[in-house]
């Protein structure tokens, strides 16, 4: 059961949507951060999708999104929130499930 | 001078009426205009309720669209909530009045990865001021923000920045909170929203719930600072000021009446005073509820309107009960002059009471209120709560002028004067009803104990109930001291029989007199006549020796005549020189 959705999900394109309020020193920590780890762990399979609520308030509202910035893992289900500049990178990396997915990926 | 400091005062601290019954009496106008309030309380207590009147209020009545961001319930559960109110949320959302926003968080779904903020948030308030114009925002329940996001620290500085942003923007905003062990707040929001704090309470006494408000504090404004009661009904929110209105009130010299001419009487001709406060005490069956009763009926005759509180009785037994001595209240009802209100004292608390009789009052705008009986809060030792609640409802009524009439039921053996004297400072008038036993019989005596502003009887008349409603009887009070009933009977038929006599004699004597005075009258005619016959004879022998002596005079001088002689012209010399 497990290894089926491990296969899945390693199969999956990952949609990573970082929500950011304007071009701010801490939303460019939080991209670059995402960045590196992605290129890291993902490789080529990701997609990030940079949503800047000050120029469409309305998507915060619809996405429930209050603090800033916010990485919303929205590909491979269950979604996954994980807020701040993710500089901690062993949080974001549990965050995202990403140990486990490199050590079955490794496996 | 007073109404310069006042409009100084307004320059320096300008406020957001809420409209909320009450509230703005107390805090002298509103909310602070343009600045953060904090709604704590426990759970239940009509935090959210409080601060959805205040937006929708401020949305219909003063044009001031409003925010209203809930981190608890849904835009679905609150629109569903609310509409119990009477507000029609989707109405005034469709018509950009109202911005509702739901706001979730949850813990489990979040994990943090070094530093954030909250401009999420901050740009979704804004967005929502921006897209209604909106002068008012409530944020329900903020404190949900420590539990759903990590780092309470981070959170701390972001409200503080967010409640500064807010004041920045002029936008009066109230936050709710959840009250906490040994603070206000459970998260000590206290300390950022400083200028006006509003805590809500809600306790069981005795079984019933009390709701009270109180005004923590509020910078730059006087405030009542006692904690009132409050209702939650279905017209909303409304606070009771009450204490706060103080003894200023209109005061009439209008008189109205009993509806018992002798009554009328004892109170120096003329009857109650409109807006008085009327007390009738008396022991169980001695006529209380039908002196109110006749009471009602004659100011339903007046055309005027009467409310009238029975905690004892339902209305259709008092109708009933009422017709059996003559007093017919169905009428009244039926043409709306007189509106009835039972409920069991016991139903909700006193504050409830108090504040369910206010709203009545104010809808129906009786010039009568009668409460029967007002002794049927008294349950243990609240009599001081009982006397509170009274002295409001008495303030108020003398503000909206109407005549107040209680009853209140004594229990026999005690002395009366002394178990109603809890709320004798709040009573103008005051009659008591007593059983006076003689003679194997129980009556009833009635007497005006006090009656502020007139000069009232002193006497005890007897109160009798009869087929044509009250009927007061003055008591025998003679040697044999105060009779009533039989006794007093019988004691006026001796009475009767005695001023009989008395009467008898009288007219004897006053015959006896009647008959000498006609005696001497006779009298007086028969020696009246008797002279009349005297003097006519006396007359007629003067009359005979008057003309008999002419006579002589004449016959002499004829006789000197014939004789010649000198003594004739002697005579007539005589004659002439006399």
């Amino acid at each position: 059961m497990k290894k089926k959705s491990l296969t899945k999900s390693q199969n999956e394109k990952w949609l990573l949507r970082l929500y950011v309020a304007g071009q701010t020193p801490r939303a460019a920590t939080a991209f670059n951060n995402l960045k590196v780890i992605c290129e890291a762990q993902l490789k080529d399979n990701y997609n990030i999708e940079v949503i800047d609520i000050l120029k469409n308030p309305q998507l915060a509202r619809d996405h429930q999104i209050i603090a800033i910035p916010t990485l919303v893992r929205k590909l491979p289900l269950p979604v996954r929130n994980i807020i701040g500049d993710l500089s901690n990178v062993g949080r974001v990396l549990s965050g995202l499930d990403l140990e486990y997915y490199n050590e079955s990926n490794s496996r | 001078m007073n109404k310069k400091n006042l409009q100084f005062q307004r320059k320096v601290l300008p406020k957001s009426p809420t409209s909320i019954h009450g509230l703005d009496e107390i805090t002298g106008g509103g909310l602070p205009n343009g600045r953060p309030t904090l709604v704590c309380g426990g759970a239940g207590c009509g935090k959210t309720l409080f601060a959805m009147e205040f937006l929708v209020r401020g949305a219909t009545k003063y044009n001031e669209p409003g925010v209203f961001i809930s981190f608890e319930e849904t835009e679905k559960e609150l629109t569903a909530n609310v509409a119990s109110l009477g507000f029609d949320l989707d109405s005034l959302v469709k018509r950009k009045k109202i911005w509702l926003e739901n706001i979730r968080v949850e813990r489990s779904e979040i994990e943090q990865s070094g530093e954030y903020d909250l401009e999420g948030l901050f740009i979704r308030i804004h967005h929502a001021i921006e897209s209604i114009n909106a002068k008012r925002v409530v944020l329900d329940t903020i404190e949900i923000l420590f539990s759903g996001l990590p780092n309470p620290h981070i959170l701390r500085a972001e409200l503080q920045r967010l409640l500064g942003w807010m004041k920045k923007k002029g936008i009066t905003t109230i936050i709710t909170a959840e009250r906490g062990e040994g603070s206000l707040t459970r998260q000590g929001l206290e300390e950022y929203v400083s200028d006006c704090v509003i805590l809500l309470d809600h306790r069981v006494n005795d079984q019933s719930s009390i709701r009270r408000l109180r005004i923590v504090k509020y910078r730059g404004s006087t405030h009542g600072t006692n904690e009132y009661p409050f209702l939650i009904d279905e017209d909303g929110f409304s606070v009771l000021p009450v204490t706060s209105l103080g003894l200023n009130y209109f005061t009439s010299d209008e008189r109205i009446s009993t509806g018992i001419p002798r009554l009328d009487t004892m109170l120096s001709g003329k009857g109650y005073f409109r807006g008085s406060t009327v007390l009738v005490s008396g022991t169980a069956g001695t006529g209380k509820t039908s002196i109110a009763a006749q009471f009602v009926v004659t100011a339903c005759k007046r055309k005027e309107r009467v409310l009238y509180f029975t905690f004892e009785e339902s209305p259709g037994q008092l109708i009933r009960n009422m017709c059996s001595i003559g007093i017919n209240l169905d009428p009244w009802v039926k043409k709306g002059l007189l509106q009835f209100h039972a409920t069991r004292p016991t139903l909700y608390g006193l504050e409830t009471h108090l504040t369910t009789s206010i709203k009545l009052i104010n809808q129906f705008e009786p010039s009568v209120v009668i409460l029967d009986p007002i002794n049927a809060f008294v349950m243990g030792e609240n009599q001081t709560e009982v006397k509170t609640m009274l002295l409001r409802l008495v303030d108020f009524l003398k503000m909206k002028r109407c005549t107040a009439f209680f009853t209140s039921l004594t229990s026999a053996g005690e002395n009366m004067e002394i178990s109603d004297v809890y709320i004798s400072s709040l009573i103008d008038t005051w009659l008591l009803l007593r059983d006076i036993e003689i003679g194997g019989e129980r009556n009833r005596g009635l007497y005006v104990l006090k009656s502020r502003g007139m000069a009232h009887s002193n006497q005890i008349r007897e109160f009798k109930l009869t087929n044509n409603g009250i009927e007061l009887l003055d008591v025998y009070v003679g040697p044999e001291g105060v009779l009533t009933g039989s006794a007093r009977l019988s004691q006026e038929t001796k009475d009767e029989a005695e001023q009989l006599l008395r009467q008898q004699e009288i007219g004897r004597k006053q015959f006896g007199l009647e008959r000498k005075r006609e005696a001497m009258e006779a009298q007086i005619v028969l020696l009246q006549s008797e002279f009349e016959a005297e003097e006519s004879e006396a007359l007629k022998v003067i009359g005979i020796e008057k003309a008999r002596n002419e006579r002589f005079i004449q016959d002499k001088a004829k006789m000197a005549k014939s004789r010649k002689g000198d003594i004739y012209i002697k005579t007539v010399g005589t004659k002439k020189n006399k």
